[in-house]
């Protein structure tokens, strides 16, 4: 019935049990040697030489770099922010599953295809879709073009979807029977709520907005338009990674790199401890 | 049918609540994407056809967009071979470190496309890379060239097949392929009619989205193709530039092409994926 249209991040239950299969064949393990071979040349030697090259100044000169005024400036701004739009987004995206699984009208299909629109959009593109509404010119009569609140704009629309679409399958699995037997022991709605539906709610909450902070803390595309890039105002980690690289200094470029990568690798963690719990509660 | 649906208006109908939630979501998604949407659409259009019709003719703009077109397709078709591949391998096969490459696959994801363009550079540069220098003296230039900007959009959307294989293998089972096996069948014969008839639809829908996520690629590809006019420009960077070069129409115009693309990837999908379910 209700179908999660793209499902970029699936819930944490469906993902992964992967023990067990059989021992390696000689043409599989030729298959997995050429795969493996591949994702190292592409993936895992080019992440280990940005680690590299930002260890070549030495600790200090990591540190040097990484709390330069300006530096630690897009460094404050892009977390602050992403936290800020994680944050609504828990309770947006939340709320949008829900009404998505939950209502029935009409018009529901074309929300469905709205919420995947910002995974598959062009970041540059959303940029600029941001700036038609909210820039110079807005029919709304409200300029927001180069302000902070641009940052908090893009990151909010590229992060739409990942909330939504792991919430919403778990939302769909939930068993209507237990929301009656609380409402019919006396639970108000709100307290089936906060007992019942929310706890059952916690992993993929927690699965989606992890996905979406780090979503949003390497973003790039959508800002270059929409938030003029100045310097100590509406920076951001990724641009000051880019205008380093455009002056030929990939060492202080690599430190603020290994920053955002050390953010993305304690989400994957994060979201690995939470799936496991999951999976031991069957 | 007619009578379940009817009861089921009723008892939305009891809680106003539910319309003031239907309310707040259809705002919030009409604000944050519809109304944009449109007015790309209508800002490319607000000459009528001329906008479309000047980057149409523009012969660096047509470049473009056929640089884009076939980096795009190369970069699904790599990943279409990787995905299905690597997905047969995690689902049906042990082996030491499956684990640690499930996760890993992940990465991607999560990395900024900026730290992507950075990292290939570190390595396939042609003056200080790894690699870069050894492979140019071979004659393949990498960085600032076609194979770079394939990679980046490789790596970007490295996940999406995967992600919809996987589930849709362990849900099958590995029965009819032990069947077909046991009567004979060889691992080429196995795959062709047991496993990709099953997994068909999800290597459709990981397809269609690694297409629209490749077209649209945009910081990865800007730092290794060095954005050379009428050489490595792709569709995306041509938004940026016109936008940046004050010809706005001419950037509504290419940015409504792309927006029309990944649009169409999106119904694509959601028209299919219900049949699937059924």
């Amino acid at each position: 019935m209700t179908s999660s249209t793209l499902a970029p991040q699936r819930p944490a239950a469906h993902r992964r049990s992967l023990r067990g299969g059989l021992p390696l064949t000689r043409v599989s393990g030729l298959g997995l040697g050429v795969a493996m071979v591949w994702f190292s040349l592409l993936v895992l030697i080019p992440l280990a030489a940005v680690a590299v090259a930002a260890a070549d100044g030495g600790w200090a000169g990591f540190w040097r770099t990484v709390t330069n005024d300006q530096t630690a400036a897009t460094i404050r701004l892009t977390v602050g922010t992403a936290l800020l739009v994680t944050l609504v987004n828990i309770v947006m995206g939340t709320l949008i599953a829900w009404v998505l699984v939950r209502d029935r009208f009409f018009g529901k299909r074309a929300l469905e295809i709205l919420i995947d629109v910002p995974f598959a959009l062009p970041t540059i593109v959303a940029g600029l879709v941001l700036l038609a509404l909210y820039g110079p010119g807005s029919p709304l009569g409200v300029n927001i073009a180069n302000t902070r609140i641009a940052v908090f704009l893009a990151f909010l629309f590229v992060t739409l979807p990942f909330i939504v679409r792991t919430v919403q399958p778990v939302l769909a699995e939930l068993d209507p029977e237990i929301e009656e037997a609380a409402a019919s022991l006396g639970a108000s709605r709100f307290t089936t709520f906060r007992r019942i539906i929310l706890p059952s709610l916690t992993p993929a909450i927690a699965a989606g907005a992890a996905l979406s902070f780090a979503r949003a803390v390497g973003e790039y595309g959508s800002l270059v338009l929409l938030t003029g890039n100045l310097p100590m105002r509406t920076e951001v980690a990724s641009v000051r990674i880019l205008s380093s690289i455009e002056n030929d200094n990939l060492d202080s470029a690599a430190a603020v790199a290994v920053v955002l990568l050390a953010i993305s690798l304690a989400v994957i963690v994060v979201l690995d401890v939470i799936q496991r719990r999951v999976m031991r509660r069957g | 049918m007619a009578e379940h649906s009817i009861v089921t208006r009723t008892q939305v109908g009891r809680r106003p609540g539910r319309y003031v939630l239907r309310a707040v979501v259809t705002a919030y998604l009409f604000l944050l994407v519809a109304w944009p949407l449109y007015l790309v659409a209508r800002n490319a259009f607000a000459d009528g056809f001329t906008s479309l019709n000047d980057i149409l003719t523009d012969p660096d703009v047509t470049h473009a967009l056929r640089l884009t077109v076939v980096i795009a397709v190369t970069a699904v078709v790599i990943n279409t071979v990787f995905g299905v591949g690597i997905s047969i391998l995690l689902v049906r096969y042990d082996f030491p470190g499956k684990r640690t490459l499930n996760a890993l696959l992940d990465v991607p994801l999560s990395v900024s496309p900026i730290v992507v363009g950075l990292a290939l550079v570190l390595v396939y540069g042609g003056r200080e890379g790894w690699f870069g220098p050894t492979l140019e003296s071979a004659g393949l230039q990498i960085i600032f060239a076609t194979p770079g900007m394939v990679m980046a959009t490789v790596f970007v959307a490295l996940p999406l097949v995967i992600r919809e294989v996987v589930p849709i293998l362990q849900e099958v089972g590995d029965e009819q392929e032990q069947a077909a096996r046991s009567l004979g069948a060889n691992a080429v014969q196995t795959f062709r009619r047991i496993t990709l008839p099953a997994i068909k639809w999800g290597v459709i829908y990981g397809v269609v989205l690694s297409l629209a996520r490749s077209l649209g690629e945009f910081g990865a590809v800007k730092v290794v193709s060095g954005n050379v006019l009428g050489e490595t420009r792709t569709a995306t960077l041509v938004v940026e530039e016109k936008y940046l070069n004050f010809d706005k129409g001419g950037s509504y115009a290419t940015a409504f092409l792309l927006a029309l693309v990944a649009v169409a990837c999106i119904i694509v999908v959601s028209v299919l994926r219900p049949k699937e379910d059924r």
